[in-house]
């Protein structure tokens, strides 16, 4: 096997400076491995490190030891622990994509401006990528009016679908999705999964946090449990 | 002026001591070695006020010899009063004879022209001149233009024919227009009509321009580029005399002074004075004219 | 295991850039830093506003540095764009003579080459990039100017786009900008930066003066064109929030030492240096 990830012997830990030098073990020694085309979902109660392990992924947390053997479109390998800055950046730009459970973007831009922007960054014409945007956004049910209004101002679960619009309109190549169907109708649900579905089978690698049995049913290929940091079984869904 | 003949046999001949002198000949040399370039020098105190063509005179004071012919002109005429006080101070101090002939003069100080007649190799031209530094009205600091200058970082004086173009539809600098020596300084030529500015240009004779007050002197020397500032699309001109003569002579093809004779009339004269007796006599000296662009 | 690869196709890179004022011994820098909490060096006074400054910024790229007053980010960036002199240290442009000269160590004029056609600035202070007694549109002349435009229509063409482009009225070209609101001023002021296309923008706290509606425009603009233009940025701010809507990545300063260094999001969601956990955690 050729795997896309190769995660070996990652902990992590958060030493808090101001809180007394207060020390959190967040992972230990988490080690696994993911086929390209797979879909993997991280399963375990709240704090027992899902997000965490996702978000030393994304290298918005850094690994305090261990190594996240990356492999690239090109066919390289990048070790996500240690990669550069700008060798992240460029990932995050064309192959690994983040989609939290929160929407977090930038204030004043409108809906369909937020999801077509993950298309312009890979380059592309602006009306092309807005009509891909919006076409997504109709697809997940997002009313009309509100492709052009701020996401800020929308309900969770309009938000939501934003935000997976905007994971997938690029089509990466490695997902990582934190709760995609936390607060969304059975029906958007359904078409959400679908939408991710159809990514792997476009040979996209995804990442799964969902505490949705129905998703997770649906979605995973095989399960990770994790509990107080550790990886305590691995199922072949 | 000097009071008694005893007196003035006192003097150094051409006023000005030869330590002086010679030190001001050095700084005429620098300057000629690096065109349009500002040296600095000793300014003596001289018998009228700074201001009132001491640079002028300290110039042709120092390089003045006997056996040259001196004429002095003020905005193109002979006969006006600096001119006239002046020349006789000169003639005094050195017993030099004078002229009012462009042609015959070895050497001329001017005030605000240069004569329309060519002149020749054999001919040395000091202009007197108020503010010698071009950068001065977009940048207020000397130790500011001295940088500028030395690094040739002339932004700010292009921004300000920009904007002069953009505020009047015409680079306004009536007199003193900017031009660069050489390909490298920018410099003043002294409050001249822009009708004189291409005459400077690859012309035979050597320019000394000396500022007394801000004890300054830069020279163009004979056969040197001097290029007004212009733009690709907005060009440098002279003034336009369009289908005016003479009033005087009949005479053409001269920078004019406008004269009002009353508050409806008016006629123009040929503002050079021995250019205009000349063309009064019939005879056309040597010129060289501009042609504006199209 | 990715040294190679990473050591090619960077835009700028800065080494060891160092900035003291007054005598500097050669313990100042030694003495100076965050472990000191002071940048005065102990034994001569000597002020360290700058020292140990590395990094690479890649083309396309924005980079954040924070910190607070006195921490020398301001400085970090007038260093770079020559409006101080560097103590010591190496600074190369890819865009310029192959990257094989640096930067500090060019004539005079060649940094103002440099400086017209490879970079931009924008100032807190308006007045320190808009020469306010020239028009706006003579402020980017300037830029073009010396970059070798001498074609009043073509010059007036181009500012006009750029004000365009930056929400600037055209009517108000032959104004000058002490006529102008603040953050019409800031506006100018990118128009100016931006004129000659350049590579590499420096944004010195653009936002710190204007009022909160105003700084969001302003914020949006800047955002947008950096994505049109792919132009790459230092982004200066003691504000995070400017620094997290911007960058893609941040330097933190303290004492006049990069303290730490990381994806935006990193630093703000996982800082390791104690500062920079104390600077996050104060975060509205």
């Amino acid at each position: 096997m050729n795997p896309i990830l190769d995660v070996r012997n990652v902990s992590k830990h958060f030493h808090l400076h101001i809180q007394n030098q207060k020390h959190i073990a967040a992972l230990t020694d988490v080690s696994f491995q993911m086929a390209e085309g797979e879909i993997l979902g991280l399963t375990g109660k709240s704090g027992s490190g899902k997000s965490s392990l996702m978000k030393c992924l994304y290298r918005t947390y850094l690994a305090s030891s261990g190594e996240m053997h990356f492999r690239t479109e090109a066919g390289s390998v990048v070790d996500l622990v240690t990669a550069r800055e700008h060798e992240i950046i460029r990932l995050r730009q064309t192959e690994i994509v983040y989609c939290s459970q929160f929407l977090s973007v930038i204030p004043r831009v409108p809906a369909a401006d937020v999801v077509a922007e993950a298309l312009l960054r890979r380059g592309g014409d602006r009306a092309e990528a807005l009509e891909r945007a919006k076409e997504l956004l109709d697809r997940l049910g997002l009313p009309r009016e509100l492709w052009d209004a701020f996401p800020a101002t929308f309900s969770g679960g309009e938000q939501q679908r934003v935000n997976v619009a905007r994971a997938i309109i690029a089509a990466p190549r490695f997902l990582l999705v934190d709760e995609p169907t936390a607060s969304l109708d059975l029906k958007t649900k359904d078409v959400v999964i679908d939408l991710f579905l159809a990514q792997k089978a476009r040979g996209s690698s995804i990442v799964l946090i969902t505490h949705d049995a129905h998703t997770l049913a649906r979605m995973c290929d095989r399960r990770l449990h994790l509990e107080f940091g550790r990886v305590t079984e691995a199922v072949t869904a | 002026m000097i009071a008694t003949r005893k007196f003035e046999h006192t003097y150094n001949f051409a006023f000005i001591d030869e330590r002086t002198k010679r030190e001001i000949r050095r700084k005429i040399l620098k300057a000629i070695a690096i065109p349009g370039y500002q040296v600095p020098y000793s300014s003596p105190e001289m018998p009228i006020a700074r201001g009132w063509g001491t640079g002028g005179l300290h110039a042709s004071l120092s390089i003045i010899g006997p056996d040259d012919v001196f004429k002095i002109i003020d905005q193109g005429s002979d006969a006006s009063v600096n001119a006239c006080n002046l020349r006789d101070f000169v003639r005094r101090m050195t017993s030099c004879r004078t002229t009012f002939d462009t042609a015959e003069a070895t050497l001329i100080q001017t005030r605000h022209r240069k004569p329309e007649e060519i002149l020749t190799e054999r001919q040395i031209i000091v202009f007197q001149v108020p503010q010698p530094e071009p950068l001065r009205s977009v940048e207020r600091y000397e130790f500011k233009t001295r940088i500028m200058h030395a690094e040739a970082d002339y932004a700010k004086m292009w921004v300000a024919l920009y904007e002069s173009y953009v505020k009047f539809g015409a680079i306004m600098n009536g007199a003193g227009y900017p031009v660069r020596v050489n390909g490298r300084y920018i410099m003043t030529p002294s409050p001249i009509p822009r009708w004189d500015v291409p005459n400077l240009s690859m012309a035979p004779c050597l320019h000394v321009f000396s500022a007394g007050r801000e004890k300054r002197l830069h020279c163009v020397p004979p056969f040197t580029r001097v290029e007004p500032l212009e733009f690709e699309d907005v060009k440098f001109r002279v003034e336009e005399f369009r289908e005016i003569v003479c009033a005087a002579s009949g005479g053409d093809r001269a920078f004019m002074d406008e004269i009002y004779e009353s508050e409806s009339t008016r006629k123009f004269v040929i503002n050079d004075s021995d250019f205009l007796d000349k063309v009064r006599l019939g005879q056309r000296p040597p010129q060289r004219l501009f042609q504006n662009p199209v | 295991m990715n040294c190679q690869d990473s050591d090619t196709g960077w835009l700028l890179r800065v080494r060891n850039l160092t900035k003291i004022y007054g005598e500097p011994i050669a313990t100042s820098v030694q003495y100076t830093g965050p472990r000191f909490n002071s940048n005065i060096c102990p034994e001569t006074d000597a002020i360290v506003a700058c020292a140990e400054i590395n990094f690479d910024l890649y083309p396309g790229e924005v980079l954040g540095i924070v910190g607070e007053s006195g921490s020398g980010k301001s400085t970090l960036i007038q260093l770079l764009y020559f409006d101080q002199v560097a103590t010591a240290g190496e600074v190369y442009l890819s865009a310029l003579d192959e990257a094989q000269t640096n930067l500090l160590t060019l004539s005079n004029q060649r940094k103002r080459h440099a400086r017209n056609t490879l970079m931009g600035m924008v100032y807190q202070n308006p007045r320190d990039g808009l020469n306010f007694g020239f028009s706006a549109g003579g402020n980017i002349a300037e830029k073009l100017l010396m970059a070798g435009s001498f074609h009043v229509g073509r010059i007036r063409e181009r500012a006009a786009y750029l004000l365009g482009k930056t929400e600037v009225p055209v009517a108000r070209m032959d104004h000058t900008p002490s006529t102008f609101s603040g953050g019409m001023q800031q506006r100018v002021q990118i128009s100016k930066a931006i004129a000659n296309n350049p590579p590499l923008l420096f944004l010195d706290e653009v936002t710190s003066g204007l009022d909160v509606s105003v700084q969001a425009r302003v914020l949006d603009l800047i955002r947008q064109l950096q994505r049109e233009l792919g132009v790459s940025m230092i982004v200066v701010s003691h504000d995070l929030a400017v620094i997290r809507m911007l960058t893609d990545r941040t330097m933190v300063m303290k004492n006049g030492r990069i303290v730490e260094s990381g994806l935006t999001d990193q630093i703000l969601q996982d800082p390791q240096h104690a500062y920079t956990q104390l600077l996050v955690s104060s975060l509205l």
